[in-house]
């Protein structure tokens, strides 16, 4: 764990938000389970402190992209259980409406522009926001949020190189879970990730994204410079997906071993580890931590359940928002 | 006869080729162990190896890339595109670079690449993995289009396509690879550019591609409860488009509705539609009607998602119309 820090306010928020993540995604994956959300969806769970240590750095006025594994940013950008199982269900009241579903949910007016199906989609939207904070004199940073396999595509190179060009405020954080879809990410990357940002001359750290207090360190400095104009920044978060690539990917002993994922789940948990962290600095009892996470499995069945009986959009709404008025 | 799935067909169709000439090899991402998501292509590696089932990063436009040139020089590679909403990724390659290449060239360069890739909404996938785009790829001339409609298709026209000197883009509907159909062990191809005529009627053409074909058939079955004897017909390649199976069934029936899982406006819809006007204009007892996708994103919600796809009783209504003399103005 990286060093304590005097907020306790801000700690006990960090492990409340990994705790919200971790139980959004188990009432998802029990949607799926039981048939009742349409389509696959791509679960979080295992990547919590990287999510919450940079989305804790930010303010409202930042923004981030997010992917297809969008769940954790989505919450850690401050959204409610409510209107995501309403999204993740297809219902009216969804953040989306229900026209976005699983890989395009986002609670927009808290700075998220969005989940994305496209594998390195979102990296020219991110750094065309930042280019629009930097000609409007405004000084919000944006966070862009990717998988190691993104780093194949090839628009981030393009995106990469006028960022540095111009220093604009974007931090790049590649969430290097080991994995795209079902290959190691040795098997599709040549050299660094790293060197690949530093290339451009762009300064590139490394961190354990397991651990939620070094996340939220490095981003806020990182953050603070982007916001003096001196990114733009890359940070490689080595991390861990607990499920399969997909919830429907349930065998997965041809691509990678049991013994891996109990390794990272029962070793390197950054729920079970920051929870220890905080009793043993006193921050909070065992008591009060059950009670958390209780009150947070709690909300989420009444949204779970909410969610179910809400209404699908009315019909009508097919063919609105092509458009803008 | 055996039925096999339409994905076991396409596995059969690269087998056999991949046997036959060793200049076939596959490139894609996730199709060596992992066989594709859709586990299409699963043993594949097993018998020809990495070298020809090759794993690739996430890049398409590299890896298309790497196809045409491989395909210039030599080789027949046969790309894999995990969903057909990530031809955009690749829109340069394909069009600039693969379509024209034997004509830049005065006839001296050929890239005899095949790009599979798929179709098809109403698996809650939401808007950017539930297209239909091959009006995109249609439109650009030196690129042909095939639309397998069963397993059957899916194996003939695989083999044509791998044969043919020229890029062929084909499209599967992804909610169609476990359907079943009969399939011979014997070795067949279909040839680019010959519809099917799916059943004969006398009163009305439907003319339908991929799995709107199944649209058509349930229509037709409908409408002859009704004493409307629909004819059905799939063209099975766009590109090239077996223009007088059309005509000739036009001609007899005087009545057509063009079907196909592409938004309506600018589409495969479109097209047909106005080459029978032009060339059955004089034996057309009402207006040829277009039945695609409705011109929207595809929508998460199943409650909305359903709403944009061809169904076969939208077809019947449209048909019914058409068969009572009810001109149909605007839709
Ligand atoms: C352009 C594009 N290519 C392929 C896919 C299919 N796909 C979805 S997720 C994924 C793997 C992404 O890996 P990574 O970036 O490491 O993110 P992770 O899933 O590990 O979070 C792939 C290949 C896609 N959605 N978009
Ligand atoms: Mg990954």
């Amino acid at each position: 764990m990286a060093k304590a820090k005097t907020n306790t306010e801000d700690y006990l928020r960090m492990y409340r938000q990994m705790v919200r993540i971790r139980t959004f995604e188990d009432n998802a994956n029990q949607l799926y389970l039981s048939a009742k959300m349409p389509g696959l969806t791509h679960m979080y769970s295992g990547e919590e402190a990287v999510a919450v240590g940079i989305c804790e750095a930010l303010t409202d006025d930042d923004r981030i992209t997010s992917t297809h594994r969008g769940h954790g940013h989505c919450v850690a950008k401050g959204a409610e259980f409510k209107e995501m199982f309403c999204e993740l269900l297809g219902k009216a009241e969804g953040y989306c409406r229900g026209k976005g579903g699983s890989m395009h949910i986002a609670d927009q007016s808290h700075g998220n522009l969005g989940a994305n199906a496209i594998v390195g989609g979102s990296m020219g939207i991110a750094t065309g926001s930042a280019l629009r904070a930097k000609l409007q004199g405004k000084d919000d940073v944006t966070v862009c949020f990717f998988g190691d396999g993104a780093t194949a595509q090839g628009l981030w190179y393009e995106v990469m190189n006028m960022a540095a060009l111009w220093n604009l405020p974007v931090i790049y954080a590649c969430e290097n879970n080991g994995y795209s879809e079902y290959t190691k990410t040795e098997e599709i990357a040549a050299g660094s990730i790293m060197a690949r940002a530093e290339a451009f001359g762009i300064e590139a750290h490394q961190v354990d994204g397991q651990d939620v207090l070094a996340v939220n360190e490095l981003t806020q400095k990182l953050v603070a410079r982007a916001r003096k104009g001196e990114g733009p920044f890359f940070m490689e978060l080595m991390t861990y997906r607990y499920h399969g690539h997909h919830v429907g990917d349930i065998n997965r002993a041809y691509y990678r071993s049991k013994e891996e994922e109990t390794d990272w789940k029962d070793n390197r948990d950054p729920i079970i580890r920051f929870r220890a962290f905080l009793v043993e600095q006193g921050i909070a009892t065992e008591e009060e931590i059950e009670a958390m996470n209780a009150e947070i499995e709690k909300d989420a069945t009444e949204a779970v359940a909410y969610a179910e009986k809400a209404p699908y959009p009315p019909a009508h709404e097919v063919d609105m928002h092509v458009f803008a008025d | 006869m055996r039925e096999i799935t339409l994905s076991q067909a396409v596995n059969e169709a690269l087998a056999e080729e991949m046997r036959r000439d060793p200049t076939v090899f596959i490139l894609g991402e996730d199709v060596a162990e992992a066989g594709t998501p859709f586990k299409v292509l699963s043993g594949l590696v097993e018998e020809f190896g990495t070298d020809r089932v090759i794993d690739t990063p996430i890049s398409e436009p590299g890896f298309v890339g790497l196809a045409v040139g491989a395909a210039m020089t030599g080789a027949r590679p046969v790309v894999d595109l995990m969903f057909g909403d990530f031809i955009y990724l690749v829109m340069d390659q394909l069009c600039n670079q693969a379509a024209k290449q034997h004509y830049m060239s005065g006839g001296k360069l050929t890239v005899p690449m095949v790009l599979r890739t798929n179709l098809g909404a109403t698996r809650r996938s939401a808007a950017q993995h539930s297209q239909s785009l091959q009006a995109l790829v249609a439109h650009i001339p030196g690129l042909k289009v095939a639309l397998p409609s069963s397993a059957y298709e899916a194996k003939g026209l695989m083999k044509t396509a791998i044969r043919d000197n020229n890029p062929v883009v084909i499209f599967e509907d992804k909610l169609m690879y476990q359907d079943k159909a009969p399939v011979p062990e014997e070795e067949y191809l279909i040839p680019f550019g010959e519809a099917n005529v799916k059943r004969e009627g006398r009163d009305i053409t439907l003319i339908a591609t991929s799995s709107m074909v199944q649209v058509a058939e349930k229509a037709a079955e409908l409408l002859a409860q009704e004493g409307i004897e629909a004819e059905v017909i799939d063209p099975r390649t766009i590109v090239p488009l077996d223009e007088k199976t059309l005509l000739d069934s036009v001609k007899k029936t005087s009545r057509a509705i063009v079907i196909d899982e592409g938004h309506q406006s600018y589409g495969v819809t479109a097209e047909i539609a106005s080459r029978l006007n032009e060339k059955a204009f004089y034996h057309l007892d009402a207006p040829v009607l277009r039945m695609g996708a409705m011109d929207v994103p595809v929508p998460f919600s199943p409650a909305l998602e359903d709403l944009t796809v061809p169904t076969p009783e939208g077809v019947v209504e449209n048909a019914r119309k058409l068969c009572a003399g009810e001109l149909i103005h605007a839709a």
